[in-house]
């Protein structure tokens, strides 16, 4: 137990750590000093004075993010003078800004908006003419807008201590102080600074990806988790019209603090593809047939009856509920080996400030979720191969969100039941029986397991084409027909259910994994919020 | 060469050999006494040493006016990590040109006392950080250091005492900020020259990380004199709380300027009128700005009650900083000397603390358009409100410094403020 102190912060007592500064005090009591400067995963310069309070018996105001507490101390973030300071360093700020708004991809969710806004002066007195530095190409996906910058180096401290890549500095001094790379070297070859674009409190690092993309306030912002690698970095999905617009970190200090790879933030193109299987098809004699889903199934259930052992090949990119939900199809079927194939690189791309997240070798979100279900990896290192044995299998076979891009028409020609559950239309899929479309993560909610076996969940960020709907409503029904049981109507309903089939998930609840995860094999609880 | 102006008011113990040129020479320095004060040190001990500057009331002579005794004695004693004392020379506020000439003319004197410094704090090390513009002063000192060396008054086992001490001297690349101490510290390790924030104090974690105490060159070279003839003998000079003797650096309009050393709690009139040979032309007394630039600007009534120690000064509503005395007189246009001045600051802030960054550039920007006959009545509002949003926020206290000049001289010389606001009409010729 560390020591407390304890102090008033605005009439409130508050007890905290030993060493806690004044900004974090404040925020444990939901009070937020405002500040540019300060980020919680980097030092703090304390140059901002944004966050300069009231500490009575201080001779100045203090800079609440590096000043500690201290027993008995009564500080005012609010009181007249706080205020006042304030007031005067924003108009301080907004001497030379643009107040290019209207064009500023930052609007709508710009702390320096946000703060004038609340506290700042009704109208401005400068009068003189504002100084222009342009604009910069930094490389990699981010421009540099230089006048909307506050000069916070927010930047430069997560080039210099974060990734630990100097990439950026500050240039001059003064008011011709701007921030700048080396030479031409710019932020190519650096792998997190997409990271800059959000910590940057204002519009002056934006994402040239992005860039006259969306307003923030057209975006719904939906928890998700990436499904680059096998870390599971908390995420949101940043969507309108339906479309994925960007990717964001969400903030668990257990998994990625604040930060994600530039592999993850960029690779969420595929969730807009528009080719998608849309409706429950059914071939037989050579001829296709869309059908309901309560047709399709009865059909593929009628054909299932005594068609042989099966042989199913799932995905890592599946989530715990999907894997689950096939792993009780093919027990209810009478048993069989369950494969998938994953891509995984060469090496690690560490971030070196934060050592416990990396863009991990494996490049699937869920590998381990197969691996708990029983399901083994096969195939080569860049998701090919290793599917001879189910190629001509001669009873049933399953292909779960497997695009089977490597395989010819004649895979699955053998199957007495080939049943081909994917997203998109596939040469492999030519002698399904059936093929079902099902929804992405992003399209419905679930859980992933990461490499430390952390359970996490994602939400519903966007709707599902035509009738795709999410493979363990899908594969839940087909198996409570075939093995009794309820299907499952919720993912909460289908995690429980791969609980009480995989002993690894169980005593976890729904609510444990919450919007933080949980470890698997923990007897406590994670609380979720 | 001889120094060009004397005066029989003068007390010279630091200025003494001023205009000397053999001084500059260690056998010369070591023949009239020099270095004893040193051998002295070695033996009173540390602790006697402090005690005596203690007991001289010497304050530091950089502008602040902290007891340097006191300061010593914030260092760490019982501490296994190594100690610097580091000699500040980075000279550089407007209207200083006092440590150039001690570096001139007696930079033995400078060295003897960064060495009874360090060995005070059980330094092992002293830097002298001197202003890259001094190319003269770097060089005579550099010579000096190496003389020193060679004649064993600084490396191993000095003067045979078993003790070793250390001294480098850094040449600095010219930026007003590395004299505030610690963006010198920042500087002398590499980095930006900005200034640091504090908490942690230089005694606690100073230059590259350890405990270090900063002095300035004026400070060292009278601990030579105070350890040589002990404190008492230093409190004859100046007044109870402002001991000692100090060296004014009068500029401006005055008939002979110069570098005069004064027993502190001298009176400013007679500094101006029998030392420094009164006004130029016998032109009327308009404002003088009694400590370098960054104190504010008192008018002639003021400077009529002044009297030139730490507290004669705070009296007047001004400081003494160190001394660096500009005169102006009748024909002086004060609005364009202020703006000068803030020009001055905005280009020298490092830019890291919002109000200085946008402040002092604003403030010059509002303060050239009054001075082109293009501002209002309001600027002047503006100016005062603005300026106060500049004092005491930042981490070091150059905004404080732009505020000083701009507020005291729209209190005190509004007048002239208005005449360009009202009617564009230049005051004085200047």
């Amino acid at each position: 137990m560390p020591e407390m102190v304890t102090l008033t912060i605005d009439g409130h007592e508050v007890s905290v750590p030993k060493g806690t500064t004044i900004l974090e005090a404040a925020k444990s009591i939901g009070t937020e000093v405002p500040h540019y400067c300060y980020h919680p995963g980097m030092s703090s310069p304390a140059m901002c004075r944004l966050c300069l309070v009231e500490v009575e018996g201080a001779p100045k105001p203090m800079p609440g993010c590096v000043t500690t507490v201290m027993d008995g101390q009564v500080v005012h973030t609010q009181s007249e003078q706080a205020l006042k300071n304030r007031r005067g360093v924003l108009e301080f700020y907004l001497v030379n800004h643009p107040l290019d708004c209207p064009i500023c991809d930052m609007s709508g969710e710009c702390n320096l908006q946000d703060y004038v806004h609340a506290e700042g002066r009704e109208h401005g007195r400068g009068r003189e003419p504002k100084r222009i530095f342009g604009r910069d190409d930094f490389g990699g996906d981010v421009l540099f807008y230089g006048d909307r910058c506050v000069m916070c180096t927010r930047c430069v401290r997560f080039m210099s201590e974060v990734e630990q890549d100097h990439r950026l500095t500050v240039v001059e001094r003064g008011n011709r102080s701007v921030i700048d790379t080396f030479y031409e070297e710019g932020l190519d070859g650096t792998y997190w600074h997409g990271n800059i674009v959000d910590i940057c409190p204002v519009g002056a690092l934006v994402s040239k990806e992005f860039l006259h993309k969306a307003r923030a306030w057209d975006l719904t912002h939906t928890p998700s988790v990436c499904t680059g690698c096998a870390q599971g970095c908390n995420i949101d999905l940043h969507t309108r019209d339906n479309l994925v617009q960007r990717v964001k970190p969400r903030e668990n200090l257990d998994v990625n603090a604040w930060w994600i790879c530039d592999y993850g933030r960029h690779g969420y193109e595929w969730m807009n593809r528009g080719d998608r299987l849309e409706a429950p098809v059914m071939r037989s004699a050579g001829a296709s047939q869309a059908m309901a889903w309560g047709d399709a199934l009865r059909a593929l259930l009628a054909k299932a009856d005594g068609a042989g052992p099966v042989k199913a090949i799932a995905s890592a990119k599946s989530s715990n509920e999907d894997l689950g939900a096939l792993k009780r199809l093919v027990d209810a079927l009478g048993g069989g080996d369950i494969v998938y194939r994953s891509a995984r690189a060469d090496d690690e791309v560490p971030l070196k400030g934060f050592p416990t997240l990396a863009r991990r070798t494996d490049l699937t979100p869920n590998a381990t979720g197969a691996d708990l279900v029983g399901a083994s990896r096969v195939g080569d290192d860049d998701a090919t191969g290793g599917l001879d044995a189910v190629s001509g299998h001669d009873g049933i076979v399953i292909v779960l969100n497997d695009d089977l891009s490597d395989q010819g028409e004649d895979f699955g020609a053998n199957a007495s039941l080939f049943v081909y559950m994917g997203t998109h239309a596939s040469a492999g899929a030519t002698h399904a029986d059936f093929v079902l479309p099902i929804s992405t993560h992003a399209e419905g909610e679930g859980s992933f397991t990461n490499l430390e076996r952390r359970v996490q969940r994602f939400a519903k960020a966007m709707d599902a084409p035509g009738m795709a709907r999410p493979a363990w409503l899908v594969l839940g029904a087909l198996a409570a027909e075939t093995g009794g049981g309820d299907a499952p109507r919720s993912a909460a309903d289908a995690f429980a259910a791969l609980g009480r089939s995989v002993s690894a998930f169980a005593g976890i609840t729904w609510e444990d994994v919450g919007t933080r995860g949980a470890l698997l094999n923990e007897s406590v609880s994670v609380t979720g919020d | 060469m001889a120094y060009p102006y004397v005066s029989d008011h003068e007390v010279r113990v630091l200025s003494r050999y001023f205009g000397d040129p053999a001084q500059r020479r260690v056998d010369t320095y070591v023949e009239r006494g020099g270095y004893s004060a040193l051998k002295k040190a070695f033996e009173l001990g540390p602790e006697k040493v402090i005690d005596e500057v203690k007991a001289s009331g010497l304050r530091g002579r950089g502008g602040a006016g902290f007891p340097t005794g006191v300061k010593w004695s914030f260092m760490p004693k019982d501490s296994s990590k190594p100690h610097y004392l580091l000699c500040n020379a980075d000279e550089s506020e407007p209207g200083t040109f006092k440590d150039r000439e001690l570096i001139r003319w007696d930079p033995h004197q400078l060295i003897e006392g960064c060495l009874i410094g360090a060995y005070a704090i059980g330094a092992k090390h002293v830097y002298i950080y001197c202003r890259g513009e001094f190319f003269e002063a770097n060089s005579i000192l550099a010579r000096a250091v190496e003389d020193a060396y060679e004649k064993g008054y600084i490396g191993n086992d000095i003067m045979g005492s078993g003790i070793d001490l250390d001294l480098t001297v850094h040449q600095g690349a010219g930026a007003y900020i590395c004299g505030e101490e610690t963006g010198l510290m920042n500087s002398l390790e590499g980095r930006r020259g900005q200034p640091r924030v504090k908490p942690p104090f230089p005694a606690a974690v100073g230059a590259f990380g350890m405990p270090s105490t900063i002095n300035n060159v004026e400070t060292l070279a009278a601990v030579t004199h105070i350890v040589e003839h002990g404190g008492e003998w230093y409190r004859q000079f100046g007044t109870e709380k402002s001991p000692g003797t100090k060296l004014f650096c009068v500029s401006g309009h005055v008939n002979k300027p110069g570098n005069y050393e004064l027993p502190l709690g001298f009176p400013l009139m007679q500094l101006i009128e029998d030392v420094c040979g009164g006004m130029r032309e016998g032109n009327a007394l308009k404002a003088v700005i009694p400590g370098g630039s960054s104190v504010p600007i008192i008018n002639a009534e003021e400077a009529g009650r002044c009297t030139l120690d730490y507290e004669g000064c705070v009296d007047v509503g001004t400081m003494l900083g160190c001394a660096s005395v500009i005169v102006m007189d009748e024909t002086a246009d004060i609005v364009k000397q202020v703006r000068r001045m803030v020009d001055f600051y905005a280009h020298e802030s490092c830019g890291q603390c919002t109000p200085c960054r946008e402040g002092s550039a604003w403030t010059a920007q509002i303060l050239k358009r009054i001075e082109d006959g293009r501002g209002t009545e309001e600027d002047l509002d503006t100016l005062m409100e603005m300026t106060q949003q500049m004092v005491g926020t930042t981490i070091c206290v150059l905004s404080d410094s732009v505020a000083a000049p701009v507020q005291s001289s729209i209190e005190k010389f509004r007048d002239e403020y208005l005449a360009l606001i009202r009617r564009g009409e230049r005051v004085g010729a200047a």
